[in-house]
């Protein structure tokens, strides 16, 4: 297992080295430049800038003094927010999306796991229906209709809850967007759940299970959970990523300084290094978790081995 | 299956959402109806609030709190409080003494000389003096600065040959004479340089900090102001928090003990945030929910001028448009400004027939056609169209290029079915990208029309004319028109005021009678002020200080 851990993580060098170039690359032949604006400015301030910002130099050796600094763990100046590094914004944001983002993921498996194994174990009843129709729901409905609704609602007309910002960092007002964010998740989870679960149902060992006469309880909780679970969790490592690394949509309607937006901003206002900053952080939390999911996959699965 | 599972775990999702509620009904201050039967500034409508804490929501993120790195609005908001120029701009948008108490001309206009405050002090306690601002002057200048916008300071002497790197920034037109007094010298007279003496590119900065701090200075318990407030707090994404700046001359006249500005790009979500009381004034407001903020908040909407121009640009350097100025008169004439305003932009903006907004010390030049009907302008519109070689069957083709944004798009949308119904042009709408749009009209290669806007640096007809400039920064159209820049040469350099204006007014007069650009309406301002905001005053500049605001009981 160790081993495998450890070749799994020297195969992710290479792969985050392709994201970065293609990233590189790419961000640098976007037509406009981080100096652009509607009042252009004189050509020997231009100058001078992209000098400061080794704008100037060769796109190659641009390319190898970042992965150079990369490598050091500089992710260098942002071009937008100059009074902080890189690594500063990320620091900063990363927290507060990974709070929220967790908070929101754990909603998600509970309630989503849980609402998924009862329209299974009832299955064609009205508690399905009436589960799968709300997954449904969940899912068409964009982030950018529920969140503003659930704003108008809970915060403009009965005042319970802030219509945003992060304020002194209480529950209150991380209440709409974990469930914003949430919503769309416990909507996947539930259908996933439920259509694994319903296959887990009718396999030969819980039959057996069942003839046996253990209650339903530990034949649901001891034995179909765990495989029931499989497709749950190889969606998550990817999902969770994704969303501790925030929602660019969620953070502008609810005003939350998570990471989400800088992937947005960045790109717009063509800040290089901030977008390849997000671009890098982004990448290599996919590949831990999608090792991280691996390695619960074997704890899971009796078939799966790693040696 | 057992019915027990069932019945035990029914109940958890709606405990869970009742569980969410309760938390967020533990909170009273958050009720609506806060207003609601208190009477605003008390008996007196005068009376302040215990709590002096205004909540300003801001626009975009800013990008930086050093005044000569930074050019934006959201950064001007937040300067402006933080640090104090020689001048500061009144409530209702005149030039008045700030860090300097007074000045003396001289009789050419070329050298002003500045008295200081002997009680301006930095948030440090560090006294205010004229080399303060001898060190900030030649640091905005600095090319190692790398300062976006010092081409502001271009009246003062030498400052434009040290931005490109000619001369040392020691040989600025600027020194202090002694602690008390400071000397600017100009290249030529100026009659706006006092109000340039406000914009962030003049902000003095103190020195120890930025020496100490370098590149990293602007930031919270590092930062040192010297206006009416100074920095806190700094979540990035979330809030700035300034505070009382105890050491500012003028501090028993601030009411307010603390700001917090809010970055809310998104304009529906800062109107949300103002509806459930959790700012006091916004920044802007969305376009599309205006007619339901007129209907259920108009006590709170402030719409006034806005010194600023939305015009489209005609590129002069190819077809249709090249030597062409029949038809760029006629694409004029063909927009009913009146119906734009009224109809589709809806604010109160006023529709443009000159290029010059309402400034100071200027008359905006009134072209002939201003004072048609809607009728006579598409009938001569109609006679140009015809002169220049194009009719109903064979009809003009035209791209109209703006960047990506619901309003440019509906503008775009009712100007072309305007060409559209009185000359049968058909018209392509192209958007782009914000930065994309930028280089594609910079270029000139693909472009017929495009939209633009400017908002003035100063309040001054001359930051408007030199827009169209030949060498400006801003003129992507391509026209030059040598008697133009002649005109705005001698402006420049014209001392008696009248005579000033007149040289630009003739300027103004070419510029309409060419037509490389079509002005279409000058921009207001909009927002939203809650009732217990007490000495809020629109100005052109819209230069809202904080130290003229306070709160009202409420």
């Amino acid at each position: 297992m160790l081993r495998y851990s450890l070749t799994r993580f020297l195969g992710a060098i290479p792969t985050l080295l392709i994201l970065i170039t293609v990233a590189f690359f790419m961000i640098r032949a976007a037509p406009g430049g981080p100096f652009d604006a509607e009042k252009q400015l004189p050509p020997e301030i231009e100058a001078n800038l992209r000098a400061a910002y080794h704008l100037d130099e060769p796109l190659v050796q641009q390319f190898g003094r970042y992965v150079w600094n990369l490598a050091r763990g500089d992710f260098g100046p942002s071009f937008q927010y100059k009074d902080y590094s890189v690594t500063e914004l990320i620091a900063a944001g990363f927290p507060v999306s990974l709070r929220l983002g967790g908070s929101a993921m754990l909603l998600a498996l509970l309630v989503g796991v849980f609402a998924g194994t009862m329209a299974a174990l009832r299955q064609n009843s009205r508690t399905d229906h009436a589960v799968m129709a709300v997954s449904m729901t969940g899912i068409s409905i964009p982030n950018f209709v529920m969140a503003p609704l659930l704003i108008l609602f809970f915060a403009v007309y009965l005042g319970w809850l802030p219509a945003g910002g992060i304020g002194d960092g209480g529950l209150r007002y991380m209440i709409l967007p974990v469930i914003s964010l949430a919503l769309p998740q416990i909507a996947y989870i539930s259908r996933l759940t439920r259509g694994s679960m319903i296959e887990v149902l009718r396999s030969n060992f819980v039959r057996t299970a069942r003839a046996q006469g253990l209650p339903e309880r530990t034949v649901i909780l001891h034995h179909a959970l765990k495989p029931a679970l499989l497709p749950v969790v190889s969606y998550l490592g990817p999902a969770t990523a994704a969303v501790i690394t925030g929602s660019v949509v969620i953070e502008q309607i609810f005003g939350v300084p998570g990471l989400g937006r800088y992937f947005v901003q960045g790109a717009l206002n063509r800040d290089y290094t901030l977008v390849m900053g997000v671009v890098v952080f982004y990448g290599a939390l996919i590949i831990l978790f999608n090792l991280f999911v691996d390695l619960v996959y074997a704890w899971l699965d009796p078939k799966v081995k790693y040696a | 299956m057992t019915p027990s599972l069932m019945t035990r775990c029914r109940w958890i999702l709606p405990l869970f959402l009742l569980m969410s509620f309760a938390v967020g009904c533990g909170d009273a201050r958050m009720g609506v109806d806060r207003s609601a039967g208190a009477k605003i500034g008390g008996d007196s409508g005068t009376e302040l609030a215990e709590r002096q804490v205004l909540r300003r929501g801001n626009g975009a993120e800013p990008q930086s709190l050093d005044p000569h790195k930074s050019e934006g609005v959201p950064e001007s908001n937040l300067q402006r409080d933080l640090y104090e120029g020689l001048t500061i701009e009144g409530p209702d948008g005149d030039v008045m003494p700030g860090a300097a108490r007074s000045w003396d001309i001289s009789d050419d206009g070329l050298v002003y000389i500045f008295h200081m405050r002997e009680n301006a002090r930095w948030s440090n306690g560090d006294p205010v003096t004229a080399h303060d601002f001898e060190y900030g002057l030649r640091r905005s200048v600095d090319p190692s600065t790398l300062s976006n916008y010092s081409i502001m300071l271009r009246p003062i002497l030498n400052a434009e040959a040290i931005i490109a790197g000619e001369l040392p920034p020691e040989s600025l037109g600027v020194r202090a004479i002694d602690d008390l007094t400071l000397e600017i010298r100009l290249s030529g007279p100026t009659p706006y340089f006092l109000g340039v003496l406000n914009h962030s590119a003049s902000y003095p900065v103190h020195r120890p900090t930025v020496e100490k701090y370098g590149d990293r200075w602007a930031r919270p318990g590092r930062l040192v102001s010297n206006g009416a407030f100074r920095l806190r707090d700094w979540v990035m994404q979330s809030h700035i928090v300034l505070e009382r700046n105890e050491y500012y001359w003028d501090n028993e006249n601030t009411a307010l003990d603390e700001v917090w500005y809010y970055p809310i790009e998104n304009q529906s979500t800062e109107l949300q945030r103002y509806r459930a009381h959790a700012i006091d004034m916004t920044s802007d407001l969305p376009f599309r929910q205006l007619a339901w903020i007129r209907s259920n908040l108009p006590e709170e909407l402030v719409i006034s001028e806005y010194l600023g121009i939305y015009y489209y640009g005609l590129n002069v350097t190819r077809a249709p448009f090249k030597d062409n100025p029949e038809l760029r008169r006629a694409l004029n004439l063909a927009i009913d400004r009146e119906i734009l305003t009224s109809q589709v932009t809806t604010a109160g903006e006023i529709p443009a027939y000159g290029f010059v907004p309402g400034t100071a010390n200027y008359t905006q030049h009134v072209p002939e056609w201003a004072g048609w009907t809607q009728e006579q302008r598409v009938a001569e519109a109609r006679r140009l169209y015809e002169a220049a070689g194009y009719s109903h069957e064979q009809p003009l083709r035209l791209q109209i290029l703006y960047n990506t944004h619901e309003n440019h798009r509906t503008i775009a949308v009712a100007i072309s079915s305007m060409w559209k119904d009185t000359l049968g042009i058909d018209t392509e709408l192209i958007n782009e990208e914000w930065k994309v749009y930028l280089e594609t009209r910079r270029t000139k290669q693909n472009t017929q029309v495009y939209r633009a806007g400017w908002i003035g640096d100063y309040n001054d007809a001359y930051n408007f004319l030199e827009i169209m400039h030949s060498e400006s920064g801003l003129n992507d159209s391509g026209w030059r028109s040598e008697r133009y820049d002649e005109l705005l040469a001698l402006a420049a350099q014209e001392r008696d005021m009248a005579r000033r204006a007149a040289y630009m007014n003739e300027a103004e007069q070419i510029l309409l009678e060419d037509m490389p650009v079509i002005p279409v309406y000058f921009y207001v301002t909009k927002r939203l002020v809650k009732p217990w905001v007490g000495g809020y005053r629109s100005n052109i500049m819209d230069q809202i200080y904080s130290k003229d605001l306070h709160i009202l009981k409420h």
